[in-house]
């Protein structure tokens, strides 16, 4: 038996391989993490593990003192999950991100302005929401995915970036 | 015990994140990129998620309130708005175009050395002007 497979491998336009390995496990375990560590939060805080609530609610004009302190230990949290993978593994998972400046940052506007206006993102909505049985995260789930791919529809197919 | 218990669902979070594959940015578009290099690993990020979240929290609120605050903050809207599509729409369309949303960029600032802080900076001030606006 040949462990040899071939396949096709897809570039884009710049000649960028585009596809990423199929991941079922470590993306099912991962996954279990985010929902243990939104567990974790609900019993000892009694709060809803969502990112993007966490950042702009310590942001101003209305800044939540009483929160603060809460918020900034959640997102240091985050902070140091990467430099602690390092130390266990060696290696840091590989990431392509666009070098396109101009994408980056209207990307990053949109998904702050977004989030704030529709009260949630992939977290709070996709997870945390979906898991309370929330019709307002079911649709916008459905509406973010939605929006989701046709962007990058048109960014692939039609910008060809 | 209050401080050290955020930190290490933060921290959990972000292990998550990583191992999830959700901090790869092309990752992401490939899920979004159903007629292309379509990637349904996220699918099974959020199936991980709920499947421990949804009797997670069902156990938790099982309890009268949480062990270090003084009730559970759930939230109570129960109808959708326009504002919440929008909101979710503009959402969508920043996270095709970058692959990122905003726990798996936060948690890439500390081991990245590209775009993702500028990334992180614009998101920021798009929660700052959203802020300005609804206030």
């Amino acid at each position: 038996m040949s462990n040899i497979r071939f396949r096709s491998v897809i570039l884009n336009k710049r000649n960028l391989i585009l596809e990423t390995e199929f991941t079922p496990i470590s993306s099912l375990a991962g996954g279990a993490l985010i929902g243990l560590s939104a567990v974790m939060l609900m019993l000892t805080q009694g709060k809803i593990a969502g990112i993007s609530g966490i950042v702009s609610r310590i942001l101003p004009p209305s800044i939540d003192k009483k929160e603060f302190p809460q918020s900034i230990l959640f997102i240091i949290g985050l902070l140091i999950a990467g430099p602690i993978w390092y130390v266990f593994f060696g290696e840091i998972p590989s990431q392509t991100v666009s070098n396109n400046l101009v994408i980056l940052s209207s990307a990053g506007l949109l998904v702050g302005f977004g989030a704030v206006l529709g009260n949630g993102c992939t977290s709070g909505h996709g997870v945390c929401g979906l898991s309370r049985a929330s019709i307002r995260s079911l649709v916008a789930t459905i509406t973010f995915m939605l929006t989701g791919f046709i962007t990058v529809f048109i960014l692939r197919n039609i910008m060809g970036l | 015990m209050k401080t050290l218990s955020t930190l290490i669902s933060g921290l959990v979070f972000g292990i998550g994140l990583i191992l999830s594959g959700m901090i790869n940015p092309l990752k992401v578009q490939n899920f979004l990129d159903l007629f292309g290099t379509w990637d349904p690993s996220l699918a099974f990020v959020m199936g991980g998620a709920i499947i421990v979240t949804m009797p997670g929290f069902w156990l938790v609120q099982k309890r009268t309130k949480p062990f270090f605050n003084d009730k559970f903050y759930i939230p109570k809207a129960k109808d959708f708005d326009i504002r919440l599509m929008l909101g979710a729409g503009i959402f969508g369309v920043g996270w095709g175009l970058g692959g990122l949303c905003p726990g798996p960029a936060l948690t890439s600032i500390s081991i990245s050395n590209n775009g993702i802080i500028i990334f992180v900076f614009t998101m920021i001030v798009g929660m700052l002007i959203a802020k300005i606006i609804l206030k």
